[in-house]
């Protein structure tokens, strides 16, 4: 535990941070983690950090921090099952409540729940391995190509940092895309693939509503944004605030404000979009605790809108502290 | 509003502003998705069975704190000094003793300590090889050697093994295809005994044959033997240098007889090689940590420390037991692994049409973690196979992390057989090496 306190901005107690789990996602978690945790610091405030193991509950219950900021990436840290464990230990915590979470982990149902809102998403089918293993593989496939057309994206339903993702340009390269993407899940979303800039827009709500930051543009040197691209500094070129004509920038900034209330989100979250040679704007997916790491995207929007990570994130714990102390999750 | 001069405030950024300064030998150096799987495997509740962490548990601590605390008081100022580029001369002598089990007469002059054996990998590789020059490896060979050659931008040819280790007829194809090509051949890097990660030991029948094949083409030999006192027989195998002190630079370390954290290997090398690995030497490190060679020699010196590898001889046999027992118990018929005679690990290959890199995510999911065989290839190839690991986790839970692979072997086998993809023929221009190596 680091108990720094050397800066005048209002303490609140000590910030437990937790990063880890054991999710596909646990490096980048930790990643976050350290981050944060440094941010805080330097913000003034007395951090520590933890990963999420059996003896969490019996610490939050002997020396219960007054806030905790969950950064755990994947399942468990953004289905709201350890945020379920927080309300159950009554410790305020920054971020959206269980059940927002659970939608907004789930790809399709943020999908369904966004697009009924009026916002465009690619045409996706979600299926089980299960339903290959009933219908037929072959038969199943060869339908989902001929609705959805090549090229096309193969998704985990859940899960992110782009774990399991495949761009699928021929029909024959489909089953190792879904043999890919079900070794990290049982369910699999099959999407359009849209062509265009890739954005990432996050909202921050720090007490006076859901607001969009910069949207940043992002361009990796391999042409996808895989596992390597996001994590390694210098593969991918961002930027921000991305070069768009004002009103694709509004309608960016708009489709993620929506899809962050659509889905009952709170506190922070970052939206996928793509936008299409049009001008179309596409909302591929949300996620309730975005990666804050040295080449995340948050971070960088943040920067672009004159916002330091430490102080925002302090502000969110103030948020939190004053929402849990008002009893109004 | 933070002033990172990393970000500016609008426009374009790539968050590493050396971005196009980078030498091209550190093209490979990005992130990968398999090393952020096992990140989930140093959770406890993950059973890793590819790590190959020594299990130093039954080191005897008060011994080794004892001589450490002896060694401070009685030479403290010299431990904590500068040193010797080539290494401590008393730790020199007690390495060809050490040596001496397998055959080697050597002399101190000719030995070069390094930090850990890995460290002379790198300094061989350094004082030999330009961009483009060839090394020859096994099929599969060691990932950190890999990365060694990677990083001085040698090409690696491997080269097929069998249960009876380096397969001499395909060493001396593989030489002749290079040759033909118009490319130098460096060196051949080989792990004679319980291979790393095959598991297989160069039959003693073979080992005169490779050295012949090497000296007919005056190839030079760079044996790396850091398990060949872990053989579950008590008479370890004679060393390749024992019988041609010219043509082989042999590597050793006290990592797995030891403790890796002292980081203490060497280089036994003929005259003029040990003359540039020590000047290579100088100028990497100025000196390996004299501290370390110091307490390495006053744990040689005051703990019978062969009766310790004897201890550990019989605890890693143990575990070996312990896996192959629980890969006959639980794998399916297809898959086959090969039973090793020492050392740390167990090379299984997948039944037909599973790749171990594709499928880890699942595994690390069933809370088991191996290293898929790619790891092991410079090419690509080795999907088919992985590394496992016997010598860190107790025999119980050995046996528990092969009833998780293989419950996850077994989804994987109902998707493949589902979607009927099998792992993806690698188009190099040439043939897979042979990864069965039963």
């Amino acid at each position: 535990m680091d108990d720094s306190t050397h800066a005048a901005a209002p303490v609140p107690g000590r910030i437990l941070v937790l990063a880890g789990g054991l999710s596909h996602e646990r490096d980048v978690s930790l990643r976050s983690g350290r981050r944060v945790a440094e941010a805080l610091r330097d913000a003034g405030l007395e951090v520590e950090v933890r990963d999420v193991d059996a003896t969490l509950l019996g610490h939050l219950h002997d020396d219960p921090p007054s806030c905790v900021v969950p950064l755990l990436h994947g399942e468990s840290g953004e289905d709201g099952a350890i945020r379920s464990v927080l309300e159950l230990a009554r410790v305020p915590y920054v971020g959206s409540r269980p059940a927002p979470c659970r939608v907004a982990f789930d790809k399709p149902v943020a999908k369904a729940v966004v697009s009924r809102e009026g916002t465009g998403t690619p045409e996706w089918v979600t299926l089980p391995a299960e339903t290959f293993r009933e219908l037929g593989a072959g038969a199943v496939m060869h339908a989902l190509v001929e609705a959805i057309g090549v090229p096309l994206m193969v998704k985990p339903a859940q899960g992110g940092s782009a774990l399991g993702c495949s761009v699928v340009r021929d029909e024959g390269a489909l089953p190792g895309a879904m043999v890919g993407a079900f070794a990290y899940g049982d369910t699999a979303i099959v999407e359009r693939f849209v062509t265009g800039t890739e954005v990432a827009v996050p909202v921050i709500d720090n007490g006076d509503g859901p607001r969009a930051l910069p949207a940043v543009a992002i361009t990796p040197d391999g042409g996808v944004y895989d596992y390597t691209a996001r994590y390694t500094a210098g593969a991918t070129e961002f930027q921000v605030p991305a070069k768009l004509d004002d009103d694709i920038a509004a309608e960016c900034a708009r489709v993620a404000v929506a899809a962050h209330e659509a889905l009952g989100l709170r506190d922070l979250s970052r939206s996928d979009l793509i936008v299409d040679e049009d001008g179309t704007v596409w909302f591929l997916e949300v996620n309730v605790a975005p990666g804050l790491t040295e080449t995340s995207t948050v971070p960088l929007a943040l920067q672009a809108a004159g916002l330091d990570l430490g102080e925002v994130v302090a502000q969110l714990v103030e948020v939190a502290v004053a929402r849990d102390a008002g009893n109004t999750p | 509003m933070s002033d990172d001069p990393r970000i500016p405030a609008r426009g374009r950024t790539r968050l590493d502003s050396y971005v196009d300064r980078y030498a091209s030998r550190t093209r490979g150096m990005t992130a990968s998705e398999i090393r952020a799987l096992f990140s989930v495997a140093s959770r406890p509740e993950v059973v890793s069975l590819a790590g190959g962490m020594p299990n130093i548990s039954g080191l005897p601590l008060d011994v080794v704190g004892a001589a450490i605390g002896d060694l401070v008081r009685t030479n403290g100022a010299t431990a904590m000094q500068y040193g010797s580029g080539q290494g401590d001369p008393r730790l020199r002598d007690q390495i060809c003793e050490v040596m001496r089990l397998e055959g080697i007469e050597a002399h101190p002059d000719d030995v070069v300590v390094t930090v850990g054996s890995q460290q002379a990998v790198d300094l061989v590789t350094r004082i030999f090889c330009d961009p483009g020059d060839v090394v020859i490896c096994e099929a599969p060979s060691y990932v950190g050697a890999l990365g060694a050659f990677r990083a001085y931008e040698v090409d690696v040819v491997h080269v097929e093994m069998d249960r009876d280790g380096l397969v001499p007829s395909a060493l001396e194809q593989a030489i002749a295809a290079v040759r033909a090509s118009g490319r130098r051949i460096k060196f051949l890097y080989t792990i004679p005994n319980y291979h790393n990660p095959a598991g297989v030991t160069l039959s003693t029948e073979r080992r005169p044959e490779v050295l012949r094949i090497c000296r007919d083409n005056d190839v030079l030999v760079l044996e790396d033997n850091p398990y060949g006192l872990l053989g579950f027989d008590d008479e370890p195998n004679r060393a390749l240098r024992a019988d041609e002190p010219e043509g082989v630079v042999y590597l050793g370390s006290f990592s797995k007889t030891f403790a890796p954290g002292f980081r203490v290997g060497w280089a036994l090398a003929p005259h003029a090689v040990r003359e540039k690995l020590v000047l290579a030497q100088e100028s990497a490190t100025l000196c390996p940590p004299a501290f370390s060679q110091m307490a390495v020699s006053a744990y040689l010196s005051a703990h019978d420390w062969q009766g310790q590898v004897k201890q550990f001889r019989e605890m890693y046999r143990e575990r070996r037991d312990a896996m192959v027992e629980a890969l006959a118990d639980m794998m399916p018929a297809s898959a086959r692994w090969n039973v090793p005679d020492g050392g740390f690990y167990v090379w299984l290959t997948l039944p037909e049409g599973l790749d171990a890199k594709a499928m880890l995510p699942r595994a690390v999911t069933g809370r088991v973690a191996y290293v898929p065989g790619t790891a092991f290839f410079a090419d690509g190839f080795g999907s088919r196979s992985m590394r496992l690991s016997y010598c860190y986790p107790t025999p119980e839970r050995i046996r528990e992390g092969v009833r998780r692979l293989v419950g996850v072997i077994e989804e994987e086998l109902e998707l493949r057989e589902t979607f009927g993809a099998g792992a993806h023929a690698l188009d190099r221009g040439y043939e897979a090496p042979n990864t069965d190596l039963t």
